[in-house]
């Protein structure tokens, strides 16, 4: 195992055999109703590895459902506390099944049931206390490189993003694949333009038609809306068009070949790189695909991801709950304004100080310190930004994931 | 000989038509843009991009190699190339830049 003089990785081994590089107590709010419930439940235990995550419907949808799962069962989470104000739709019941058929504990604290906040927030916490000291004392196994899921997301872009920030997150993204990890990149709305040179990277030539399928969807769900993917500081920052977007953000896949597309909740069957397609099957219902940047990282975290590289030139802050994000500032003058907040200056390209291979190890080695013990910025920080809204979803087909 | 352009400018294809500024560069800075030298007009920030040679309308914008968009107008050598002068092929770009200017500048 390469280790790069930076520790060696410790997972918490789980039951699907899956390893988690943090143990985390989600508490899942099952409606908007309940999250001031979960949310006072949390606070006690902001800085001890407690999460709160959740669905603010009333009425059901199968992608929250599946989402709410993946997340609950994520290897980086160890226990989970589900808050129901009793009346929502969504089924706590196969939701907590799913998450005790994987041995991890479990309870529903139904507000209504228990006679109202203070009392569920009592028991939330009473609950909590208890798996905390549980977790905290669990053993951890050896963890390889190779059994590593990492995602990457850009967000407040700008013309720098695409030239330092991007294109070493497409660094480290190639050497993980060579050491075997899983990697994915998203946002098909943001690879608009792109379509065709990342269909020649497939593995086979079904897959590639399948991959310009899943822009020409994204470019059709927009154009329905109006707007693209694209926000004002976007142009501030120098971006003139979506396209000039797309191909700065397109860069983050790095070189590798292209294994396979997946949609929200697939977890990569193994190492390699993947397409995470964001944007809902069907026609255009619910609204925008991602209404920002959060919703994307919940995503990558859904597929499986251990950690997130987020790539930012204007300067974003958040993190998320359940996985570490890396924070990845291009743009040189924003990260002297907002250190605090950075993981890595990938600026330093820009300014000639360093190079592009430096910053993408730089990245890679900085994920792998992740499993031993090291902290990122927006951890530190107490960030856990999350939010899931509804969407649609057909399974992929099968070209999307061609056999090795 | 001298390097066809100004080292604060970057090339990212041969191919293109615009160069990307690494810096920010101030207003009225003499830059040797292909070849010519020519005055900057306004200040220009960082990653943000001016012609590399004189662009007529409706042409492509080339970045990275790729087409980002076409020309609405006549973008002369050395000029600004934005949203007021380029626009997408695809969906329309959302900005508040005017408002910005009419906030006296503020992001």
């Amino acid at each position: 195992m390469k280790t790069h003089g930076i520790g060696t990785m410790r997972g918490y081994l789980r039951s699907d055999g899956r390893k988690g590089i943090r143990n985390v107590v989600a508490v899942g709010y099952l409606v908007e109703c309940a999250h001031h419930v979960a949310r006072e439940i949390a606070i006690p235990f902001r800085e001890h590895d407690v999460h709160v995550i959740g669905f603010p419907g009333c009425y059901p949808n199968d992608y929250a459902d599946r989402m709410m799962e993946r997340l609950c069962t994520h290897p980086n989470v160890g226990a989970v506390l589900l808050v129901s104000l009793g009346c929502e739709s969504f089924n706590k019941y196969a939701l907590e099944r799913a998450v005790r058929a994987t041995g991890r504990p479990v309870k529903t604290i139904v507000i209504q049931a228990a006679g109202g906040t203070r009392k569920s927030i009592d028991e939330g916490r009473a609950f909590i206390a208890e798996q905390r000291a549980l977790l905290d004392a669990a053993p951890t196994v050896p963890m390889d490189v190779s059994e590593l899921v990492i995602g990457t997301v850009c967000g407040g872009s700008d013309g720098t993003s695409g030239i330092t920030g991007n294109p070493a997150a497409g660094r480290a993204f190639d050497q993980f694949v060579e050491e075997g990890a899983a990697c994915i990149f998203e946002e098909t709305g943001e690879l608009i333009g792109c379509e065709h040179i990342m269909a020649a990277r497939a593995a086979t030539p079904e897959l590639g038609v399948e991959l310009e399928a899943s822009v020409a969807k994204a470019a059709r769900y927009y154009a329905t809306l109006g707007y693209g993917s694209f926000a004002a500081g976007n142009a501030d920052g120098g971006l003139s068009t979506i396209e000039e977007k797309s191909m700065g953000a397109y860069a983050k896949s790095g070189a590798s070949p292209i294994t396979g597309l997946i949609k929200p909740g697939d977890i990569p069957p193994r190492g390699g790189l993947y397409l995470l397609d964001v944007v809902p099957d069907g026609e255009v219902r619910f609204g925008f695909p991602n209404i920002n940047d959060n919703a994307e990282i919940a995503e990558l975290i859904a597929c499986g991801s251990h950690a997130v590289l987020f790539v930012t030139g204007r300067g974003s802050v958040v993190g998320s709950a359940i996985s570490p994000v890396v924070k990845i500032c291009a743009n040189p003058e924003t990260y002297r304004r907002m250190e605090d907040d950075m993981d890595v200056d990938a600026g330093r390209i820009l300014e000639g100080k360093a190079g592009l291979a430096e910053v993408g190890l730089e990245i890679h080695d900085l994920v792998v310190s992740l499993g031993a013990g090291a902290r990122t910025k927006s951890e530190q920080l107490g960030h856990q930004e999350f939010i899931l809204t509804y969407k649609s979803f057909e399974p992929i087909g099968p070209a999307c994931l061609p056999a090795a | 000989m001298p390097a066809a352009n100004d080292p604060r400018l970057l090339l990212l294809n041969d191919g293109d038509n615009v160069l990307v500024a690494r810096t920010r560069i101030a207003e009225g800075e003499a830059l040797r843009v292909d070849g010519t030298e020519i005055r900057l007009a306004a200040p220009l920030s960082i990653g943000h991009k001016i012609a590399r040679r004189d662009i007529v309308p409706g042409e492509k914008i080339l970045k990275y190699g790729a087409p980002i968009g076409s020309a609405t107008a006549s973008i002369p050598r050395g000029a600004h190339v934005h949203v007021h002068n380029v626009k997408s092929d695809y969906t329309p770009t959302h900005h508040l830049l005017d408002e910005q200017a009419a906030a006296g500048g503020k992001a």
